[in-house]
């Protein structure tokens, strides 16, 4: 057997002419393993192949996949299951399930149909954010496709397993890509958030056993039963975080895109992929990892963990860009791996200034159903835009740590959560230019894009 | 006058309601079916949607305030949104922003001298690593340069028939006038 080139498992058919339809994708191999699998392995044991997998789910929590299909409650004939696909990316930074739905329809849709088999379910809802219009367009094309073909309709591949699957578009909000308020959505009412529990595998989509997984995920699952779940686990480099996945780079780099790579992958060589530093002679300043909710990291903090027993002991003294990205690895970082879509910053980037720009979306964003949210979010993007504008004192800056620890664990969804924690990061990491802007008043001009002045042509800015 | 779908657009209604378990879950693709047809979302379209869906008007009003991309007044033929969200604003939005308000005429969230494009702010639109970029009506234009992002505009401006002086969109009240900078 030949080396599995893991830059090209999930993405092999990137690429090639008309990647995106049926035919192309068939040609290369599309179908075979959901044939495969309906045909000759039972639902519990593909079960047991993507919980061999060990893939965390790629949608930013990166909860192992295997064991959320394990809270389906058994199987009652009167409650149909759903799988419904989380493919609102909107997290900032973050821009792979688009490739995968514009590049590749196909492998996502297989992957619905061996996840529906796993999991007894007889239908799929394909959640995409309404302004990715190829995506939903191929996606449409491809169900359409697919039930003329047979692969979808009353026995797909001959196998006694009605199946369907239908795209829903929403309407534009953030907070759509958690999943409870995805659910509202999806069932026609405004996307806020539900109180947990009830969990979705025991009541989501219109009070029925619901599993939501994020599109990478699911278009996972061919590879995962092709190879077998253990094979495939093994292609990580690190443990119980197996496979590839795709990664994102934006910002500051010279080729700013999304490749795949095996898991455990460090930000230096996510950045060294894209070409390096956009500018050599301006240095990185600092990175987000996984899509704006993540804790900033800077190149310049080294891993402290001298005890052996430490989960960070192999990389002690190591920069924190140098520790692999990994679900386990970046929550020991104080950070979290998220989308693992990082936002890269150089020297030119004022961290006040970003900091009040990802502010700023969160206060657009929070559905207000919860106070600490609602107010804490317009509260930090205020006092920010306070500090920007020259009107704080340094008492401001612990303010916003303040409002920071007062949102944190308060709040229905994680939204508030995902504020305040980049936002003290912010803070802790670059509290000296928080204070100078305090002190001295205001960021010299307001804006972040000097690095690239001279790259957008017309007159100087 | 009360709105009615085309019958084209009616088929397509139809079908639908036949993807879900409720009528209700319909609600946010009716709306853009609604919505395509009729270039925003009235109180005629409210409550055709309502009595289709059998809600009340408050129940889908509801729904329509909570999503940006339903849009509460008139809008111009073309709609330009302008992602600001960090991994664009790093690669030159704000540059990109300056540009459209000076060629257009218009503040964000406003209309253009020539009524033929509608300025918005959009948040991340997944396209990051292709920075900056703008959503023009369906279509994504990324990778911009004042130059690219002209040439896009000049293209689209010249296949607009300009619109007549009492076109809704030419006096309607905006949400939020230009925003604090």
């Amino acid at each position: 057997m030949t080396a599995i080139d893991t830059s090209r498992l999930l993405t092999d058919r990137y690429g090639l002419p008309d990647s995106h339809t049926l035919a192309a994708a068939e040609k290369a191999g599309a179908y075979a393993t959901a044939r495969k699998v309906l045909t000759s392995i039972q639902p519990d044991a593909i079960k047991a192949e993507v919980k061999a997998a060990n893939i965390r789910g790629r949608g930013g929590a990166g909860f192992p996949a295997g064991m959320k299909w394990g809270f389906l409650p058994p199987k009652d004939p009167n409650k149909p299951v759903y799988l419904v696909i989380n493919a609102d990316e909107g997290e900032p930074g973050t821009f792979k399930d688009r490739t995968i739905m514009e590049q590749d329809p196909h492998r996502l849709l297989e992957g619905c149909i061996i996840a529906m088999r796993a999991i007894g379910a007889n239908v799929t809802y394909i959640y995409v954010r309404c302004e990715l219009v190829v995506s939903i367009q191929r996606l449409e094309q491809g169900i359409r496709d697919l039930r003329a073909r047979g692969f979808l309709g009353p026995r797909p591949f001959g196998v006694d397993h009605p199946m369907d699957i239908h795209v829903h578009p929403g309407a534009g909000a953030y907070i759509c890509g958690e999943e409870t308020s995805l659910l509202n959505s999806l069932e026609g009412y405004r996307g806020e958030p539900r109180l947990k529990p009830p969990f979705p595998a025991v009541a989501g989509a219109f009070g029925m056993p619901t599993i939501v997984n994020n599109v990478e995920t699911i278009a996972s699952v061919p590879d995962i039963l092709k190879l077998g779940g253990a094979a495939w686990s093994a292609l990580s480099r690190l443990p119980n975080d197996g496979g590839t996945r795709l990664y994102g780079v934006s910002g500051h780099v010279k080729n700013p895109h999304v490749f795949e790579g095996p898991v455990g992958l460090t930000l230096r060589e996510m950045i060294d992929r894209c070409g390096g530093m956009l500018d050599p002679t301006r240095p990185l300043k600092a990175v987000i990892p996984g899509g704006s909710s993540t804790p900033v990291l800077r190149p310049e903090d080294l891993v402290h963990a001298p005890d052996p027993a430490h989960p960070l002991h192999a990389w002690h003294g190591k920069s924190h860009i140098d520790v692999p990205m990994g679900v386990d690895t970046m929550r020991n970082l104080g950070t979290m791996l998220g989308t693992c879509c990082a936002i890269v910053m150089d020297s030119s980037v004022n961290m006040v200034e970003a900091a009040r720009n990802l502010m700023r979306f969160y206060h657009h964003e929070s559905c207000g159903q919860c106070t600490p949210c609602r107010e804490g979010t317009g509260w930090l993007a205020e006092i920010c835009d306070r500090i920007v504008d020259g009107e704080a004192s340094e008492a401001d800056v612990d303010l916003l740590v303040d409002v920071s620890n007062n949102m944190m664990g308060n709040t229905i969804c994680a939204l508030a959560d995902g504020t305040a924690m980049p936002m003290l990061a912010f803070v802790r990491k670059f509290r000296g230019e928080f204070l100078e802007a305090a002190r001295k008043g205001g960021v010299a001009d307001g804006r972040l894009d000097r690095a690239v002045a001279s790259l957008l042509g017309g007159r100087a800015a | 006058m009360p709105f009615q779908l085309t019958p084209d657009r009616e088929k397509h209604a139809e079908e639908l309601f036949t993807r879900y378990p409720t009528r209700r879950a319909a609600c946010i693709p009716l709306l853009h079916l609604c919505q395509q047809q009729n270039g925003w979302v009235s109180e005629e379209v409210i409550a055709y949607v309502a009595g289709r869906i059998g809600l009340t008007t408050a129940q889908v009003q509801g729904v329509v305030t909570f999503y940006t991309m339903f849009h509460q007044q008139p809008v111009a033929p073309n709609v330009v949104w302008v992602c600001r969200t960090l991994s664009c604003e790093i690669r030159g939005a704000k540059r990109i922003q300056e540009h459209l308000e000076e060629r257009l005429g218009c503040h964000v969230g406003g209309v253009s001298r020539d009524g033929k494009f509608s300025l918005k702010k959009a948040e991340c639109l997944a396209a990051c690593g292709q920075a900056p970029m703008i959503q023009l009506n369906d279509d994504l234009h990324e990778n911009l340069t004042l130059e690219s992002l002209d040439r896009i505009l000049d293209a689209v401006a010249a296949r607009t028939p300009a619109p007549p002086a009492n076109a809704p969109h030419l006096s309607a009240p905006h949400g939020h006038a230009a925003q604090k900078e």
